[in-house]
């Protein structure tokens, strides 16, 4: 929860919200951009970022994005990360 | 060989540790007299143990493990005001899933779950605002935890709770900083630390000037670093070149990610939404002054704690430990986690005693994993 993972700006979902789909390893899931956001959003899209549970929080360039992310599949942290973004599409779903 | 094959750049690690060799050497620095250099973020924790770095380094210098394990600093009557809150009725209670296993005084909040406390596992406070919009009929808190890598999540999550008028949305708050236990050890008079590697996704946030005081009045070498292997070497290269030339410095290796000045936005969302607590308790560390942040007052309505009147918000209790555990003195560097004599026995990364068996950033779980030091291994 404390590292960041890589991941690429897709498209801009909602923007009043300050909100964008991010493809994270493959996985594309809803993020905040409020943080990396200094213009019109739109040019985020194709931007590589480090997000923190959902939160877009520093812009970074394409290499430091795969050197990052080759770290974090080696501590396992990749995996982590992923797993708990499947936990909580779950938890949005269980109905009660 | 393991070396050659896991670095991904083995021969630019091969010269710093022999660069780094030179240094320890030129400082006098050796086995029986080493360089103590504490890296404060528990993911430099787990690199450390996972590349093996502390059995590959000069044996002149050492690491000391830090508390920048935000599970593992949480004390245990912490998840007890979490098991109470998500036992109450209506309440969906959401957590990070690193922060299920830690055992509280009676059960952890996995054990609350089994005995039907609505508690969902997520990726991010945004999954439980959206849970709190489709679920206008139920109380949904989430459990805020962790350094200023995610308080501003928490942050935003509150001013946008706030913005789209949701009354049925609240964090348990329990944010944390890193400066200030920092301050705390360095006041320590049992404390021998000669430098620190500084956290880097933190530093991300609120930049590298909170760790003046570091250099300025304690005289010690700070240096912010990055999460591969060979960052982690050539900021101890720095550290130690620092100490070689009578320096004492903030040292930014990772300026690729860490703005000098942090990111303004998480700085502005995290001071509108948060104050500090006049003091907050750190598992093995006891209270700690201004290390704890709460919601402000004009955010109350969104604040768990006054909510359902837990916590700091009607005083607490007494600090205690489970019997046995030795998490406090492992944490402030006294002892080595294999030196505790519940470690192996009675907590295992299977069944927790201590918090710091429960992450893989806790340093009894990374030994745990990794085989232990160059000391175990030796022996």
């Amino acid at each position: 929860m404390c590292l960041g993972i890589p991941g690429r700006i897709v498209a801009i979902t909602d923007e009043a919200r300050q909100m964008a789909l991010a493809e994270i390893s493959g996985v594309r899931r809803e993020v905040n951009v409020a943080c990396i956001a200094d213009g019109p959003l739109e040019d985020l899209v194709g931007e590589w970022a480090l997000i923190h549970v959902g939160f877009a929080m520093s812009r970074i360039d394409p290499d430091e994005a795969e050197r990052t992310l080759q770290a974090l599949r080696d501590l396992g942290e990749a995996q982590e990360a992923l797993d708990a973004m499947a936990e909580g599409q779950k938890a949005l779903e269980a109905a009660r | 060989m393991k070396f050659a094959s896991e670095f991904r750049d083995p021969t630019l690690a091969k010269a710093l540790l022999a660069r780094i060799a030179g240094v320890a050497d030129q400082i006098g620095a050796t086995r029986e007299k080493p360089i103590h250099i504490m890296e404060i973020c528990g993911g430099h924790t787990h690199s450390i143990f996972r590349y093996g770095l502390d059995k590959l380094i000069h044996p002149g210098v050492e690491f000391i493990h830090g508390p920048g394990c935000p599970v593992c600093v949480l004390p245990m009557s912490r998840v007890d005001e979490c098991v109470e809150i998500a036992m109450r009725p209506g309440v969906i209670f959401t957590t990070f899933g690193d922060a299920m296993r830690v055992p509280g005084h009676k059960m952890s909040l996995m054990q609350a779950k089994a005995q039907g406390a609505d508690i969902r596992m997520v990726y991010s406070p945004l999954d439980a605002l959206e849970l709190a919009r489709r679920n206008p009929d139920r109380e949904v808190v989430f459990f805020g935890l962790g350094f200023e890598t995610t308080t501003p999540s928490t942050a935003l999550s509150i001013q946008a709770a706030a913005r789209e008028g949701l009354t049925n949305f609240g964090v348990f708050c329990n944010h944390i900083t890193v400066p200030e236990p920092i301050k705390a050890l360095l006041d320590d008079p049992h404390m021998v630390l000669d430098g620190f590697i500084g956290p880097g996704h933190v530093s991300m946030v609120i930049g590298t000037h909170p760790y003046d005081f570091i250099a300025q009045n304690y005289g010690k070498p700070i240096v912010v670093a990055g999460f591969e292997p060979t960052d982690l070497l050539q900021s101890v290269l720095m550290v130690l070149m620092q100490i070689a030339e009578g320096r004492a410095a903030v040292e930014n290796q990772y300026a690729r990610v860490v703005p000098e000045n942090g990111n303004p936005v998480s700085l502005a969302a995290i001071a509108d939404v948060y104050e500090r607590r006049p003091s907050f308790e750190w598992r093995g560390l006891g209270e700690i002054d201004a290390s704890g942040l709460r919601i402000r007052p004009k955010y109350r309505a969104f604040d768990a704690e006054e909510k359902f009147g837990i916590g700091y918000a009607v005083g607490r209790k007494a600090y205690e430990e489970p019997e046995g555990c030795a998490c406090g003195a492992v944490m402030t560097g006294r002892i080595k986690p294999t030196a505790c004599p519940q470690f192996g026995k009675g907590c295992t990364p299977d069944m927790p005693l201590g918090a710091l068996m429960v992450s893989s950033e806790g340093a009894c779980a990374a030994y745990w994993q990794y085989g232990g030091s160059r000391g175990m291994a030796a022996g």
